[in-house]
């Protein structure tokens, strides 16, 4: 049973195109928790987590942070939650610690200079700081969202597709980091296509097909 | 909050800074239209006077226009717009910081060009300050409606031609009253109405254009 239930969401409905991709879909989060979204291309995974960041707007249903929907507690729900996306957000023009810098920016939190290079080199970024986005691997534009991450005091990390472009040694670094965070008390919602190894305990909604937004535990 | 308003700033002007060939544009093209002008017609001082304040009030809005796509085209294509929409703080001081790096890039460029324009245009003196102080005034609200006009067209392919149309007929009272302010003082009449219908244009672009170009900006991301 769930301790404290901080995340909720209730009755989600998602319409694209016409196209029903989900409805009814019901699931809830407590902390240290982790929840996998599954489903076949085009079911609806990225709509989902975009609905639940509050950056698109459910066709019915709501979003549920500590208790109350995400709109009206917007200011505690994006100090507390963290969302990475397919894009890179890396800017070829800065430098890679101009570009983590930038990125915390929009959350006003101050770190240090010492703390962003200690980010940078678990995510094996350690000689990098000075080099601008413009050369560097797609692999390692995707690192700097994981040193970004892992900086964002976040509580709900929600990461879709969090390996694409990773590898290898890259993978076991973002199992290893939600582990840690689990730890520590933090939750995740993620999708992946890649095969993740999380040597914890997990839940996992299916999109599409029967039974639509159907809760299993894993 | 003040602190990711100028964090936003600076990191704007950084990126600008850095590619520098992008932010010439605007202004080289409104020295080229202007001086174009007096090759193109019979270039006696008094036809030049008489249609130059039309003259550089369109091409400065045309530079303007031209500019727009850069403000949130690059953030839109790399996900930096999805992470400014979570930011804690809220979007419309964001998006002032992101339309303020913009003018400070290519309005106040165009400002200070725009005296040497005059004076080439054989404008008199007092019409050249009355220009600057129009430009001062207008050019940032072309930057602030345009950003209304950008946040809704900037998930649109090929969406100039649909920016110009949404934006164009908001730019046309600026450009009257900026180009009639000019063309009075050049006959030595006062032109304190249309400089103080242009501040007003501005106190209400300044408080209302943000918050719209938030909205629009969430519009965008929901699709």
């Amino acid at each position: 049973m769930p301790v404290s239930t901080m995340f909720e969401v209730q009755s989600l409905e998602c319409v694209r195109d016409d196209r029903l991709l989900f409805s009814g879909l019901n699931f809830s989060l407590a902390e240290s928790e982790v929840l996998q979204i599954e489903g076949a291309n085009g079911c609806g995974k990225t709509s989902l987590l975009r609905i639940i960041c509050g950056l698109r707007l459910a066709e019915a249903g709501q979003v549920l942070w500590q208790g109350e929907s995400i709109q009206s507690n917007r200011e505690d729900y994006y100090s507390n939650m963290v969302y990475i996306g397919h894009l890179p957000c890396v800017k070829a023009e800065l430098t890679v610690m101009e570009n983590v810098r930038s990125l915390l920016d929009t959350r006003s939190l101050t770190v240090s200079d010492a703390v962003i290079e200690e980010a940078l080199a678990k995510v094996g970024l350690a000689t990098y700081e000075d080099v601008t986005g413009k050369a560097l691997s797609s692999g390692q534009r995707r690192r700097i969202l994981l040193a970004f991450v892992a900086l964002s005091r976040a509580k709900l990390w929600i990461l879709d597709e969090p390996l694409t472009a990773l590898d290898v040694q890259g993978v076991a670094l973002m199992e290893s980091m939600i582990i840690e965070h689990r730890q520590a008390g933090g939750s995740v919602i993620f999708t992946t296509h890649h095969g993740m190894q999380l040597d914890c305990e997990m839940r996992s909604v299916r999109l599409g097909g029967q039974g639509n937004g159907a809760l299993s535990d894993v | 909050m003040f602190n990711a308003f100028s964090h936003l700033l600076i990191r704007d002007l950084r990126l600008a800074l850095r590619n520098r060939h992008e932010l010439a544009n605007p202004l080289i093209f409104f020295v080229l239209v202007v001086s174009l002008f007096p090759l193109a017609v019979t270039p006696t001082p008094d036809a030049l006077r008489a249609m130059a304040p039309g003259v550089i009030w369109v091409s400065a809005l045309l530079a303007v226009l031209l500019s727009l796509d850069r403000l949130f085209k690059q953030d839109y294509e790399d996900g930096s717009l999805d992470q400014l929409m979570l930011s804690p703080n809220p979007l419309m001081i964001l998006v002032l910081a992101k339309v303020l790096a913009h003018w400070l890039l290519t309005g106040l460029p165009l400002v200070i060009i725009a005296p040497l324009l005059g004076l080439f245009m054989s404008l008199p003196m007092e019409a050249v300050n009355v220009l600057i102080y129009s430009l001062l005034l207008g050019t940032p609200v072309l930057s602030l409606v345009g950003a209304i006009g950008v946040s809704l067209t900037v998930a649109v392919n090929r969406g100039g031609v649909l920016l110009s149309l949404i934006i164009l007929p908001l730019y046309i009272p600026i450009l009257i009253f900026g180009a009639n302010a000019v063309d009075v003082a050049a006959d030595g009449m006062p032109v304190r109405g249309q400089l103080l219908f242009l501040g007003a244009v501005l106190a209400l672009a300044l408080s209302l254009a943000p918050l719209a170009t938030a909205v629009a900006l969430r519009i965008t991301a929901s699709r």
